[in-house]
């Protein structure tokens, strides 16, 4: 007979975005226990609440299946004492023993019969152990100093084995068969079998499959027609048990503030959708959750608006009073905010982006000036009122009080825009001068923490310096911004090869293009990445013709020849000692190639290289590169040198992993 | 409608009603309720203890001259420790919602995770914040560390925001239209206060004068600390009057702070002179009230 198991370990408001994490963990937790006891079964589901976290599993053994063992016991050639003590000791008789031949010689051994243990008993024995392995990023005690630990205090536990309780103890709450409904609307104390487990929660308020809790935001968020914030959508599914939207209103004179103030108030500090208006502008209407069924009196309603009246309120009069002053004046302060020890103050590391930024405008012919004073106010919003209360708008406020206080748009976008991308999936800014300042302050960031020493390692990245990098690829690129890898990483090899680590990200994870093809490009030397980017593409329309990965493979084969000759080319090819035949032939072809590609785009280029494959093969297969006349030989050496040095400079081919046999 | 007054004498009853020692305010400047040795000190140790207590809070940094409607320099905090928490704890804090008036079943209660750190106390714990409609009301949390002391028992703190709370039952906009006793509203008893404590905070109070009462203080506690190590007769030993100059740091720090005295670099390394006296009173407040539980770090 095979059994469904159930465990809910009924807790304290779990925090919600520890909640998933925790039930993957608990899935491969609780599988491994099934493996190690030999259960049989499979974990089915994972789901939770805040104040639940439940595993189910089914088909599961009714107990172990019985094992046979080999005891061993002592060699052949022990007396008879010490055999009669080992079989004595398995109480069995000696009759029973057997002689068994080892690596080691021949041993006593006495076949055992382990009769399998019932699952109910070895879950029983498991289970505590398995509830506090359950990690979280931080955890407590409640039940005194050296108690267990947990994420919060565990209330009720829940163990079904087939509807039998498996009784085991934690921190002092022993398991049993009954739940508890929701905190308000649900009762406390509710029995429970395999069978009515899900609609008991149910009936009590209590929706157990976060998708459904999902479903219910989502459908409420689209139908007042704002945007399906996924993030913000599951944050409430696991802050509640019978999430419950409801709309609200606020007064349109708020609507004077920018939109982008008044979506982080709503989203952040709130957990509110905003929704949408006409011409950039927001409806002053919102979407909240609820956890409990109905506002049938409107007060949650009323509540949920007042208290976004005061925090606009709020949002408002730090709005006017740091207008008051001009952002610029502002940089003075910045002194008093400190960057990194060692690196300085926000004040100094606003000099460094300026210049940077000036550099780096000059070398893509833009706006030099307003990339400067850009750079100049970018940080001029930290000791502004509205940053200290809401700090994920820094940049974004920086650029509206510069828009405010007139400065032309390209400086206002380039302070908005400048912390662009914040991550993988945001878009970079759409300004140049948001580009090139955005840039500056990473590279600074970078290159500053590279010099004193503050370099990622494995998981260790506090200053988020991968971040920094990716984000710098990612707008050089996308941006199309023609610039030296190399100046970038301001000398230091060790920056240049972490940036270029975010390059082979970044092509692989976003541009979707194979390990061996960021490779070869990279492999030439390529420093200026809207150049790789345009060789990869170029790759990726040559490569699948049919010459391309044979003629890979034989630039591999040429580059293995080079390396075993220890070959180094000293002169050209001298056309009096080739052979007439094939190659004379490579030869020619060689040289007519070299004319063909001059000027060409790189996927043009690539498929006529690629072209050259039949003179190519036709060498290999009738020329012994090995003549015996040693100048002959080296002759042969120095027109294979010259096709490996000639066109690898695209992509270097012989980085190519070939998929297809030749 | 209950004014102000008669919901904080609910809540009192409320926890009286369920063991705990009514506090008054400790007469010092706090920041916080957490601060006053009603909380601080007694969660120290393994004795069990439940108390609740009105607390005015000083956070000079937040003072607004009683323009801002939701904003205070002091504010009323009810404060309930119950040392060691019980199993329905969570249970009977929503009770005390249900006892000043407001019916859960025609609300929306939220946990959002919110975990207490105090910097300067050395202490820290994990909580919620408990959101009703949506508006922060308690600070609920259970402390785990205090003076850098592991606590034996795990106490629950329910911190009420009693100028939120009252505003909400209240129905109105801003604290000041509280109504605190049937004549008087939140703005007759304590917009002055809230004037003048800014314009001292933010305006004329003496930056060297408040640095020199910072090392007087810090001394005193400091000589006192000393002094205790050798003292013969500990139980005797004036902790809770060293335990004061402590206090009187923290206050003046955030009165500097205010003032924008002090930088940010310079900031850590006076959260660390603060928490290191906070620290040292903890262990001495263990050793001389609890001298057979083996010091923190010591062989056990």
């Amino acid at each position: 007979m095979s059994l469904p198991f159930l465990l809910e370990i009924g807790v304290e408001e779990v925090p919600d975005w520890m909640i998933v994490p925790a039930l993957d963990n608990m899935r491969e937790l609780f599988t491994a226990i099934l493996t190690e006891h030999r259960l049989g079964g499979t974990v089915t589901s994972v789901d939770a609440t805040p104040r639940r976290l439940v595993l189910r599993a089914e088909g599961l053994l009714e107990a172990q299946p019985d094992q046979t063992v080999t005891v061993s016991g002592p060699p052949a050639s022990a007396n008879e004492g010490a055999v009669a003590g080992f079989a004595k000791k398995q109480g069995v008789a000696l009759a029973d023993l057997k002689k068994v031949p080892t690596a080691k010689g021949n041993y006593w051994t006495f076949e055992k019969h382990v009769p399998g243990r019932k699952t109910a008993d070895v879950l029983a024995e498991s289970l505590a152990a398995f509830v506090g392995k359950i990690y979280f990023p931080k955890t407590m005690y409640w039940t005194g100093k050296g108690g267990p630990r947990f994420i919060r205090p565990i209330r009720w536990i829940v163990a079904l084995l087939n509807d039998t309780v498996v009784p085991f103890e934690f921190a002092g709450v022993a398991s049993g068969n009954t739940t508890s409904g929701h905190r308000i609307l649900g009762k406390p104390s509710l029995p429970v079998t395999h069978a009515t487990y899900e609609s008991t929660l149910e009936s009590n308020f209590v929706i157990l499959d976060a998708q459904k809790r999902i479903e219910r935001i989502a459908a409420a968020v689209e139908a007042a027609g704002a945007t399906r914030d996924e993030e913000l959508i599951h944050t409430l599914a696991y802050l509640t048990e019978y999430p419950t939207p409801i709309t609200g209103t606020f007064d349109p004179a708020f609507l004077e503030l920018p939109a982008e103030i008044l979506s982080t108030v709503m989203r952040h500090h709130q957990r509110y959708f905003a929704i949408p208006g006409e011409g950039g502008k927001l409806k002053p209407e919102f979407v909240a959750v609820m956890n409990i069924g109905s506002d049938p009196d409107g007060l949650v309603q009323r509540g949920n608006e007042r208290v976004l009246k005061a925090r606009f309120n709020d949002g408002r009069f730090f709005w006017n009073v740091d207008l008051k002053r001009p952002l610029a004046d502002r940089l003075e302060d910045l002194k008093n905010v400190t960057f990194q020890a060692k690196l300085g103050n926000y004040y100094e590391k606003t000099q460094r982006n300026i210049a940077l930024a000036k550099e780096l405008a000059a070398a893509l012919k833009a706006d030099t000036t307003s990339a400067a004073r850009a750079a100049e106010l970018a940080k001029c919003d930290l000791p502004t009122e509205m940053v200290k209360e809401f700090t994920e708008l820094q940049g974004v406020v920086g650029g509206l009080y510069a828009r405010e206080q007139g400065e032309p748009e390209p400086v206002w976008r380039g302070v908005y825009e400048h912390y662009r991308p914040v991550s993988m999936e945001d878009s970079i800014p759409a300004s140049i001068t948001g580009q090139i300042v955005s840039l500056a302050d990473k590279i600074d960031t970078l290159r500053g923490c590279f010099d004193i020493g503050l370099i990622p390692s494995g998981s260790k990245d506090p200053f988020a310096l991968r971040r920094a990098a990716q984000g710098a690829v990612k707008i050089i690129v996308e941006g199309g911004l023609r610039l030296s890898l190399t100046m970038l990483a301001g000398g230091n090899p060790q920056l240049r090869e972490f940036l270029l680590d975010r390059v082979r990200y970044y092509f692989r994870d976003v541009h979707g293009y194979k390990y061996d093809e960021v490779n070869a490009v990279l492999a030439t030397g390529a420093d200026d990445l809207v150049d790789v980017s345009l060789r990869l593409e170029a790759i990726r329309q040559v490569r699948p013709t049919e010459d391309f990965e044979p003629l890979a493979a034989s630039f591999k084969r040429i580059q293995n020849i080079l390396k075993q000759a220890e070959f180094k080319a000293t002169g050209d090819v001298d056309p009096a000692l080739l052979e007439a035949g094939p190659e004379a032939e490579l030869a020619a072809a060689r040289v007519e190639t070299k004319q063909r590609i001059a000027g060409k785009p790189y996927s043009e280029a690539l498929a006529i290289i690629a072209s050259m494959r039949p003179a190519v093969d036709d060498f290999f297969n009738k020329v012994l590169v090995n003549a015996p006349d040693e100048r002959v030989r080296r002759n042969r050496l120095t027109l294979l040198s010259s096709l490996l040095s000639e066109f690898s400079t695209i992509a270097d081919f012989s980085e190519i992993v070939v998929t297809t046999q030749q | 409608m209950d004014v102000f007054q008669e919901t904080v004498f609910k809540l009192k009853k409320y926890w009286s009603d369920r063991g705990c020692v009514i506090q008054e305010p400790y007469d010092m400047e706090v920041g916080a309720g957490t601060m006053c040795p009603e909380t601080f000190l007694r969660v120290l140790g393994p004795d069990p203890y439940r108390v609740a207590y009105v607390q005015p809070s000083r956070r000079p940094a937040d003072g607004r001259y009683g323009e801002n409607p939701n904003r205070l320099y002091k504010h009323q905090q009810l404060q309930v420790i119950l040392k060691p928490s019980p199993d329905n704890i969570l249970d009977l804090y929503l009770q005390s919602l249900g006892a000043i008036g407001i019916d859960l079943r025609k609300h929306d209660i939220k946990f959002e995770e919110d975990n207490w750190e105090s910097p300067t106390l050395g202490a820290w714990g994990v909580g919620w914040q408990v959101m009703l409609d949506g508006l922060e009301i308690t600070q609920f949390t259970y402390f785990q560390q205090c003076g850098g002391v592991d606590l034996d028992l795990v106490p629950a703190e329910i911190t009420y925001g009693l100028e939120r709370l009252v505003a909400f039952l209240q129905g109105v906009e801003s604290i000041y239209e509280i109504q605190w006793a049937p004549t008087f509203t939140y703005e007759e008893v304590r917009l002055a206060d809230e004037l003048q404590g800014s314009v001292y905070n933010f305006e004329l109070a003496d930056v060297p004068t408040l640095w020199k009462m910072f090392d007087i203080f810090e001394g005193e506690a400091q000589r006192l600390l000393d002094l205790f190590v050798k003292y013969e007769e500990k139980k005797r030993f004036p902790l809770l009057a060293t335990y004061e100059y402590v206090l009187k740091c923290s206050n003046t720090f955030n009165l500097l702070d205010a003032r924008g005295a002090i930088s940010v670099t310079e900031r850590v390394g006076i959260i660390a002179r603060v928490r290191k006296l906070a620290v040292g009173v903890a262990h001495a407040w263990m050793q001389q009230n609890y001298p057979a539980i083996p010091k923190e770090g010591a062989a056990a």
